[in-house]
């Protein structure tokens, strides 16, 4: 019997008091009772409107019913089809954005919990199985994965599992992407990620930490020295965008990409860190998107006050809606409508070396109305004049988006770029040269995990079909 | 991994590591940096490459102890490994068409100083290398400063080395004795790079000033 509650079980998450307070992940999962009861609640559409929103079309009713069965083993290796990071993206994937938003108990009610369930699948079989992957026959072709994010990780795997020797390389000295450096510890436990590259390895692919692509060897150099017959670039999109305001360069004020790096790659926050981050007073984090709120989540917990600057309001911000609901729990600031014009400092001129100097002291912002929408039909955020006002803080995050970084295009001969830096790369991730593919947010500028993770798919398929036709 | 194959005491608190590293060493050009951690839970420091051997694919670093880092890592003996070690990094200088400079460096900035000579120096080009310390007991790179240039100058504030005084007056006397420098690159204190620009603009003199900026990728993930 259907359950027809209107409502999704709840997810169980620690207080916002006490993980205001810590790094631990903030949602703590289903129990398998919570998990079949919520699978109870899908109506199992013949036409299957939330497989529709999902970019990987996952069989969602499929593995729903397994879960409503209790058979979460089978609902996993039917998810497992489609997608290789489900503890991932039921973890960070913008649920009611996709599958969740065209699930037909969502018009009238809540829809089926359908990231949630996917998380609890994740993690049951992660917990449960010890299965080594079956060894895999070498085909003898070489294949170069350059970035380890979810692209990167994704496309290596799928070739490792079609024989390929696949070497991944990886700028900084930890393989995950954003998703060791970006995403914080209490919205995607490291160790979850570790897994993924734990199964990569074991399947036979070699990550070559410490390796710039572009700086230590060029892609034409891994062609034609190192012997790899088609290259992967899933390098991400990691050049953080300013405002161009007056005082960026002050002492205090990051990108929300530093911010985060400091934090998560390098365990800025944990007490006996040998790596530590300054601890401001208060925080003002500029931009409305999941950079800004993971910024201001971790700024909170390292116990400053937060504000969130967003120029237009509430209903717009870009964020998942889960942070932003955790976000607000957890006593950040929302001074929407609102829009950065200086970022103001301190300059003592009777003592040069008054180690206060350069310091930021204060953001100088002004206040927003909607006007008419605009050519992306979002309404543009239009000055209020004479709303100047200034908030005291001792810290600026800027979280405004990141773009590509030019470092590969700058270093690739006949690789097109376009006008927003991103790779030119069709569905399967060809591009304009030859044995070169890309996919994930080196293409479409950021985005999210789960695009990433299709691209990488849709690649691996199509450096396959690729070196089979050379022969 | 990132072995280090000798190591020298420049002067008591600077050390010279040479760094087994075939991929940086392959590409490592003067003016380029990498980024390393001693440990697996360390800071992410970038480090000057002093110098590179393509042949036996080796980078050697010479760094000052001053924090955390820099003190674990002079006390890593030869054999040891370093846990990460990342490049080469940053712009190569640029040494397009300079046929007569002044190399300016003061201090622990000599070893970043020293590259660059010795890149211009294998080129051809005429190489002035003017080199400034506190006093004798902190001279490094002398020798190496020597063999990269056709005129080298030491100076100490004390005069226990090579001539009293600063570079800016060594680097003064030589352009008002009728020497032409196509350029002047200046790496050392910010101070001394400071009174080096403003001796040169005085005298409508290129020059190119050195800075370290904070980061932590070394690819621009912070804006740099
Ligand atoms: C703070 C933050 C929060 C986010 N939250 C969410 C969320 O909740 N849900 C969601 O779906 N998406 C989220 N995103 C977006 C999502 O993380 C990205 O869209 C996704 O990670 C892109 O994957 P990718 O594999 O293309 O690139 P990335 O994950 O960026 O990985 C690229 C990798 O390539 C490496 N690299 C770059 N250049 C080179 C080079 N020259 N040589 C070698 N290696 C190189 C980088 O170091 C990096 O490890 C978030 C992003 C950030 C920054």
């Amino acid at each position: 019997m259907a359950n027809m509650s209107l409502k999704k079980n709840e997810m169980p998450t620690q207080a916002p008091d006490v993980r205001r307070q810590n790094f631990n992940e903030v949602a703590l999962g289903y129990t398998a009772e919570q998990a079949i009861d919520e699978a109870k609640r899908c109506l199992n559409c013949k036409n299957m409107p939330c497989v529709s929103g999902c970019p990987v079309k996952i069989h969602i009713p499929e593995f729903i019913q397994e879960v409503a069965k209790g058979n979460f083993e089978e609902a996993y290796q039917i998810i497992a089809r489609a997608s290789s990071l489900p503890a991932v993206c039921g973890r960070v994937c913008p649920q009611e954005k996709q599958c969740e938003s065209k699930c037909v108990r969502g018009i009238k009610g809540e829809s089926v919990g359908i990231g949630r369930l996917e998380r609890f699948v994740a993690d049951y079989h992660n917990a449960s199985s010890t299965d080594k992957p079956e060894p895999v026959a070498k085909n003898g072709h070489k294949v170069a994965v350059i970035g380890s994010g979810p692209a990167g990780l994704t496309c290596a795997s799928d070739l490792a599992k079609k024989g390929y020797e696949v070497t991944v390389f990886e700028a900084l000295h930890l393989a995950g992407g954003v998703l060791v450096y970006g995403i914080p510890e209490f919205r995607l436990p490291k160790a979850i990620v570790q897994k993924e590259i734990d199964g990569l390895v074991a399947l036979g692919v070699k990550i070559e930490t410490n390796t710039v692509v572009g700086r230590s060897i060029s892609i034409d150099e891994l062609m034609s020295e190192e012997g790899f017959e088609a290259v992967f670039i899933g390098t991400g999109a990691g050049l953080p965008k300013f405002m161009g305001i007056k005082g960026e360069n002050l002492l205090g004020v990051y990108s929300a990409n530093e911010f985060l790096t400091r934090i998560n790659l390098m365990k800025a926050y944990r007490e006996d860190s040998t790596t530590p981050i300054q601890r401001a007073r208060r925080v003002a984090v500029v931009g409305g998107g999941n950079v800004a709120m993971d910024s201001a989540r971790c700024a909170r917990r390292l116990g400053a006050e937060v504000h969130i600057i967003y120029r237009r309001g509430m209903e717009e911000l870009p964020a998942r809606k889960e942070e932003i609901e955790h976000a607000i729990e957890e006593g950040i600031i929302f001074d929407t409508l609102t829009n950065p014009i200086e970022i103001l400092g301190y300059h003592n001129p009777d003592d040069k070396r008054d180690p206060q100097n350069g310091r930021v002291t204060g953001i100088k912002c002004i206040k927003m109305e909607l006007g008419e929408p605009d050519a992306s039909g979002r309404r543009k955020p239009i000055e209020v004049e004479n709303s100047e006002f200034v908030i005291d803080l001792d810290c600026v995050i800027m979280a405004l988006g990141t773009s590509p970084n030019p470092l590969i295009k700058d270093t690739t001969p006949s690789l097109e770029v376009g006008p927003r830096g991103g790779i030119v790369a069709n569905e399967q991730g060809v591009t304009s040269k030859d044995g070169v593919f890309a996919g994930g947010d080196a293409v479409t500028g950021s985005a999210t995990v789960i695009l990433a993770m299709g691209a990488g798919k849709a690649s691996a398929n199509a450096i396959d079909e690729y070196i089979k036709n050379k022969k | 991994m990132y072995k280090i194959l000798e190591r020298q005491e420049l002067n008591p608190t600077v050390t010279r590591l040479k760094i087994h590293a075939p991929r940086v060493a392959k590409k490592a050009e003067a003016g380029q940096f990498i980024i390393l951690r001693t440990d697996a839970d360390g800071e992410r420091i970038p480090l000057t490459i002093a110098d590179y051997d393509r042949e036996n694919e080796t980078i050697d670093i010479i760094f000052q102890v001053v924090g955390a880092t820099t003190e674990r890592l002079n006390h890593m003996r030869i054999g040891e490994c370093l846990h990460d070690f990342v490049g080469p990094l940053g712009r190569a200088t640029h040494t397009d068409g300079l046929k007569k400079v002044a190399v300016v460096g003061g201090g622990v900035g000599c070893a970043i100083a020293y590259p660059v000579a010795k890149k211009l120096h294998q080129l051809g080009a005429e190489v002035h290398a003017i080199v400034g310390f506190r006093s004798k007991d902190l001279v490094i790179l002398e020798d190496d400063f020597r063999n990269s240039s056709s005129k080298f100058v030491l100076m100490t504030d004390d005069g226990s080395a090579g001539e009293r005084g600063l570079v800016t007056d060594a680097l003064r006397s030589l352009i008002e004795s009728g020497e032409k420098y196509d350029e002047v690159i200046t790496i050392g204190p910010l101070p001394m790079m400071k009174f080096v620009s403003l001796l040169t603009k005085e005298y409508g003199i290129r020059t190119i000033a050195s800075m370290n900026p904070v980061m932590i990728d070394g690819t621009g993930m912070c804006g740099g």
